[in-house]
């Protein structure tokens, strides 16, 4: 393939990538910037959206459209209830202390994919997109009449990819007009700023982390829900997820929601990029280093504050 | 002082001991009372390696399901020399470092007889070191060349399925010949991919063929557009075999990029085992052509002993479970499980067979094997074991896709399908 398609190509599954990253990725940055709780089996929900993707549009049939409406409504929210279910229980008995928690969702990870292979299986199955239709993508050419244009070989994309760029793109919006708009995005960055300060001005601060707990888990599902006509649900799809995720949290700046979108578009495009162009090994590796950089010269961020 | 005081304590700890270990020798009496009386009744232990769990969880479920499909069979005709098959099931995770755990276990915890059922290659080069160490007599059902090759010892047995180099090897001239000399590979990269990159690229060269470009993906790999953009403009062919659980999304991904100008396009059906060809996306396979080792589709022409097999598996026309029709098999795999246990039968009934004592005698019958007719016991068709290299050699199949049916066009003959030797076990030690 010549090198103008061939980058374009490139471009569009990075962005795929990108766009189901930094929708995953802000999940795991609410949670820490507003508990400061890093969660381990924030790509066990993840999977837990694809898998539930599946059941829903499995019990509930009715063409492929209305399955996958319902996949996406139902498959979040519930994954959502179990996380906040899981802070009340877990998480709060043990005060958010940080190396507890770390220890708990590491636990949480495996119970979770655990029960997931006991009662879903090894299998990757795969959900219908609602709609899926090949594009066919054309390129231009200086020929003999100037510039012209044709469509080469496997320069194409399908409706349904350029459906979850897009669909990303609005709801990382939305959850950004959420938390500057909304009452309960205000008393969620209140909680940010300092807890103490928030429970002093009768915010009921216990009530707050459920529910950021609940919601990021929730952005990781529809993450799952919108990757799973592309690839397929399987109970082990969590993991790489989740060390990209932390890529993308790390170089961007934990807690910060800009740097976790910069950074997701960073790592997803470079990850397709490189990956077309050289081989996907080496885009790990090179996320990783960028990573172990990041750390040394700049461990807030590219987008964090230092701490105070 | 202190010795004073450590003394009866010792002495209390030591009758302790005595006691417990009498009472241990107790509780055990009538495990091993048992054997001295009754050692024929004493079932025939096989220890099942299976891939519950990982990426061969698939195949896994339908060798499960074939295993104990033949060992009702088996045990329903009387066993073997008058003892009943047990199937000891251990999942090794598709993983090469709990498989060879899995093998000691059958070895020393188990008390199996022999081990059998491997499938994924990688699994396989794992575990054989330890079934040698062990003496433990080793049966896996996994295509590869790595038997064959001289890589393995005299304890590991593939007398049930046909290795990747005599496939390709038989596949070539078809592709050579109907579909195009340019090809492009396309493969997983693990052992039983490499073998496929190795031979096949041989085997085409020989008949005038070329291959332009080698596309390794890892098994693992989820998202596949990216490594299509390699295959050159001029591939007159896609070669094409894909293991792991993203099977579905890499043939589907291979539909969309190529769109309506697909070049021929030859796969091994381990790219869609496991997967219903009506599945959406598939449906530029119409035309296509797939190895099958054996046909998923209940052929027109079938014998009865095929459809007696399948019965008895519990697979229907379209290869799918009868009591779930999405539910396909790994058809063109599994039945080398069910003609593995059949050639255990009659190994153990040659040599005799009555205890790990006998394991030796066992290898030593079955490299004593050769042909092997079709029927019950070989429902894929006729075989000849070569005991030298522990591997055995049958028919291949060529199916097209036909109203989203396999249909078999072409059936590559034993023959076709012969290379000379790389290793003579029988010479090796045991």
């Amino acid at each position: 393939m010549e090198f103008g398609p061939y980058l374009m190509l490139a471009m569009l599954e990075g962005a795929v990538l990108a766009a189901v990253l930094a929708l995953m990725a802000s999940g795991l940055s609410l949670t820490f910037g507003v508990m400061r709780v890093v969660n381990v089996a924030h790509g066990e929900f993840y999977m837990l959206g694809a898998v539930m993707a599946w059941f829903v549009a499995h019990l509930v049939g009715g063409g492929a459209a209305i399955a996958f409406i319902a996949a996406a409504v139902i498959a979040p929210l519930a994954v959502g209830a179990m996380a906040a279910a899981a802070d009340m229980t877990i998480l709060k008995r043990i005060d958010y202390d940080p190396e507890r928690t770390i220890v708990a969702t590491i636990g949480l990870l495996y119970v979770i994919q655990q029960v997931t292979l006991m009662t879903y299986g090894a299998d990757a199955r795969p959900v219908e997109p609602p709609f899926n239709s090949r594009i066919a993508l054309p390129w231009f050419e200086w020929g003999e009449e100037g510039l012209a244009l044709y469509y080469p070989w496997g320069l194409s994309t399908t409706s349904y990819k350029l459906f979850v760029i897009a669909a990303a793109a609005v709801l990382i919006l939305a959850v950004r007009l959420f938390m500057t708009r909304t009452k309960a995005g205000l008393i969620m960055r209140a909680t940010q700023l300092d807890s103490e300060m928030a429970t002093a001005f009768g915010i009921p601060v216990e009530r707050v982390y459920a529910a950021v707990f609940g919601i990021g888990a929730g952005l990781a599902a529809l993450a799952g829900v919108l990757i799973v006509p592309v690839q397929q649900a399987h109970y082990l799809m969590g993991g790489d997820a989740l060390l990209l995720s932390f890529i993308v949290v790390i170089i961007g700046g934990l807690g910060s929601m800009a740097g976790t979108i910069v950074a997701a578009i960073l790592i997803g495009m470079s990850d397709g990029i490189i990956s077309v162009f050289f081989s996907p090994t080496l885009a790990k590796i090179l996320a990783t280093l960028l990573v172990a950089l990041v750390l040394v010269f700049r461990p807030q961020g590219l987008f964090g504050s230092r701490p105070r | 002082m202190t010795k004073s005081i450590d003394r009866p304590q010792s002495a209390s700890r030591r009758s302790a001991l005595k006691t417990l270990g009498a009472a241990g020798a107790a509780a055990t009496l009538p495990l091993w009372a048992r054997y001295t009386n009754a050692q024929t009744a004493e079932p025939i232990r096989i220890g099942f390696q299976k891939h519950v769990t990982g990426i061969g969880a698939a195949y896994g479920r339908w060798y499960d399901r074939t295993s104990q499909a033949a060992v009702a069979k088996i045990n329903a005709e009387g066993g073997i020399n008058g003892r009943m098959i047990e199937l000891v099931t251990e999942d090794d995770g598709t993983d090469p470092k709990r498989g060879a755990e899995v093998l000691e276990k059958f070895a020393n915890q188990s008390n199996c007889d022999v081990a059998f059922g491997t499938l994924f290659s990688h699994v396989v080069i794992g575990s054989a070191p330890r079934a040698g160490e062990l003496k433990l007599p080793y049966f896996v059902v996994s295509e590869g060349h790595h038997v064959a090759s001289g890589m393995l010892n005299r304890w590991t047995l593939q007398p049930g399925i046909t290795d990747v180099k005599s496939q390709v090897q038989a596949m070539a001239p078809f592709v050579s010949n109907n579909l195009g000399k340019k090809v492009t590979m396309i493969f997983p990269d693990f052992a039983f991919g490499h073998d496929h990159r190795d031979y096949f690229s041989k085997a085409i060269e020989a008949q005038g063929g070329q291959v332009l470009e080698m596309i390794a993906i890892p098994p693992t790999e989820t998202s596949f557009t990216k490594y299509f953009p390699k295959i050159p403009r001029d591939t007159e062919v896609i070669y094409h075999v894909m293991v792991g659980p993203a099977v579905l999304t890499f043939v589907k991904e291979m539909g969309e990029f190529f769109g309506p100008s697909r070049p021929e396009i030859f796969g091994f059906i381990d790219s869609l085992e496991a997967v219903d060809l009506s599945s959406p996306g598939l449906d530029f396979l119409e035309g296509t052509y797939f190895w099958e080792g054996m046909p998923r589709y209940l052929q027109p022409d079938a014998a009865d002993y095929v459809k007696s097999y399948r019965d008895a598996v519990g697979v229907d026309e379209n290869g799918a479970s009868t009591e779930d029709a999405k539910d396909v098999s790994t058809a063109a795999h599994m039945f080398g499980c069910w003609e593995t246990l059949h050639i255990i039968k009659a190994g153990m009934e040659a040599s005799g067979y009555s205890g790990p004592g006998d394991r030796q005698a066992l290898v030593e019958a079955v490299e004593a094997m050769t042909d092997m007719p079709a029927g019950i016991e070989h429902p894929q068709g006729a075989k000849v074991f070569n005991g030298k290299t522990h591997q055995v050699f049958g028919s291949q199949y060529i199916s097209q896709v036909e109203g989203g049916k396999l249909i078999v066009k072409h059936t590559a003959s034993i023959e076709d399908t012969l290379y000379p030797d790389e290793v003579d076990y029988t010479t090796q030690s045991f």
